[in-house]
């Protein structure tokens, strides 16, 4: 029997910029046990969250992650809007959904960049974030940001779009979906993509609902599961179709992920086309009374779960948030143990892992 | 001046680490390398290793627990080496400042050269630190550029 090795991965490396540190023992080049170290990229946002008062959470909550930030500032106003509860006008909800969807995109395809730079395919990595720039462009363009947009304020949104903006969003996305198209035809076909993904780490369904897993995760695996069909926001006036593939390994997650892609541009082009008009915002106007709220919503890595809690002072008694990355790291420790060595960051690149969302 | 002293400066060879950022500065540190903004035209080449790396990038203001990791990377870059603290919270703590496990900027655990400020930097800002830091290193090293 060959001797065991203990090698650490992270939480400096190259293929996964954040600080998570899994600790791979191996046998021959055969991963055989893994064990995950967190904890280093914990800052204390929801005991800070409770410090600041409730229009400055909102920026704070945004920088939990600067990758999903819109859709966790999102998220904190419509759970501290349920503590009053307000309603927000309908623009202000397609606004919302707008925006949210346009920062999937861009999340989904510095995903799928990484990917390909995790298996070596460099050029690949470099079309993929040279498309992501356009939606960046449109971003700063609506939001005033290119990363952190803060474009959601209690009650409503911060700003509106314009005829021109909204001709200009549909133009580029247009142009983003025709050009990620052919951008994903590669990946889902080359060769080489698929001899490095396919049959690499495999979920079972049983495993992904046991583990509790989240998002494109749990799609891959052949479970329907997505926050978006609770038809919050304008998801209910819009034609929503959860993607599942049934395979559960890497190449699954990242065909789900592929296919998200396509799938939030038409959203987005869809909410562009039946935006109401009408007020942006609602006036919200002292302190929300004593009282709980939850509010989940889906963002690019899956189901986030915020918890408020008021007391009717300005500030919150609690705030509470699960993220999507913490469900899905269990299910990695069932995906490492029985892999090569070398597959070792292609899967645990494929759960998508955001570390400072599951720190926080 | 030497080869290797030129050639430093003309392509320095980047390290980034992430101490506990929210991620923004960090794919904002990313995308100075991919088509649009292109950094590898200046010989700027993003390296895994920190034995091989001239420039320390650091994002994300210092916890308790990187602390240590980040000075361990410090001390196993050979010198002479520059360190950029990109993001307003490497640079001060940030918006994190009067969290319980935030000890502050970067320059609380290892000596900075360059601050680049912005939440996030832009990769403007970003490759403008870069360049500044190139040019101390040059004047460090009395090598004109």
């Amino acid at each position: 029997m060959a001797p065991r090795t203990i090698a650490p991965f992270g939480p400096q490396h190259p293929v996964l910029p954040e600080p998570i540190q899994l600790k791979i023992t191996y046998e021959d080049e055969k991963v055989v046990d893994v064990l995950p170290a967190i904890g280093y990229g914990h800052r204390g946002i929801e005991k800070a969250c409770e410090l600041n008062e409730y229009p400055k959470n909102i920026y704070l909550c945004e920088r939990i992650c600067g990758i999903c930030s819109c859709i966790h500032g999102i998220t904190y106003c419509e759970v501290v809007e349920r503590l009053w509860p307000v309603e927000i006008p309908p623009r202000a909800k397609f606004l919302r959904t707008i925006w949210s969807e346009m920062s999937r995109t861009h999340s989904h395809l510095l995903w799928l960049g990484l990917l390909a730079d995790a298996f070596g395919f460099e050029s690949m990595f470099m079309q993929f974030w040279r498309i992501r720039e356009k939606v960046l462009d449109l971003l700063e363009m609506t939001a005033g940001q290119r990363v952190t947009q803060s474009i959601s304020v209690i009650g409503g949104v911060r700003r509106d779009l314009n005829g021109e903006q909204k001709k200009k969003c549909i133009e580029v996305l247009k142009e983003v979906r025709k050009e990620s198209e052919a951008l994903i035809g590669v990946l889902a076909n080359d060769y080489t993509v698929k001899a490095r993904t396919v049959g690499k780490g495999v979920l079972s369904k049983d495993q992904a609902i046991a583990l509790g897993c989240a998002g494109p995760t749990l799609r891959a695996s052949g479970v329907c599961e997505d926050c978006r069909m609770q038809k919050y926001q304008a998801y209910g006036d819009l034609e929503f179709e959860p993607i599942v593939e049934t395979a559960g390994d890497s190449y699954a997650r990242a065909v789900v992920r592929a296919r998200e892609t396509l799938q939030a541009i038409d959203l987005q082009l869809e909410a562009l086309g039946k935006l109401p008009a009408g007020d942006i915002n609602v006036s919200v106007k002292g302190n929300p009374p004593a009282n709980e709220a939850i509010f989940r919503s889906e963002q690019p890595r899956g189901e986030v779960f915020y918890y408020a809690k008021g007391n009717g002072t300005r500030n919150l008694e609690r705030l509470r948030v699960r993220t999507p990355t913490y469900a899905n790291i269990p299910s990695l420790l069932v995906m490492l143990p029985g892999c090569e060595l070398a597959d070792v960051p292609i899967i645990a690149l494929s759960i998508d892992p955001c570390i400072s969302c599951t720190e926080r | 001046m030497g080869i290797i002293h030129t050639s430093r400066i003309k392509s320095p060879w980047i390290i980034h680490f992430d101490n506990s950022s929210c991620n923004g500065c960090d794919i904002e540190a990313l995308a100075c390398l991919t088509p649009l903004y292109d950094v590898e035209r200046f010989g700027i080449v993003n390296m895994g290793n920190p034995k091989h790396a001239d420039v320390l990038v650091i994002t994300g203001p210092v916890n308790y627990r990187t602390a240590r990791v980040l000075k361990n990377l410090y001390a196993q870059i050979p010198d002479p080496k520059m360190v950029i603290a990109v993001g307003t919270c490497a640079c001060s703590g940030g918006v994190f400042h009067n969290c319980y496990n935030i000890l502050g900027g970067v320059d609380k655990v290892v000596p900075v050269d360059v601050y680049v400020p912005g939440c996030a930097a832009r990769p403007e800002a970003i490759i403008d630190g870069v360049v500044l830091a190139l040019q101390k290193l040059a004047q460090a090293q009395g090598v004109a550029k």
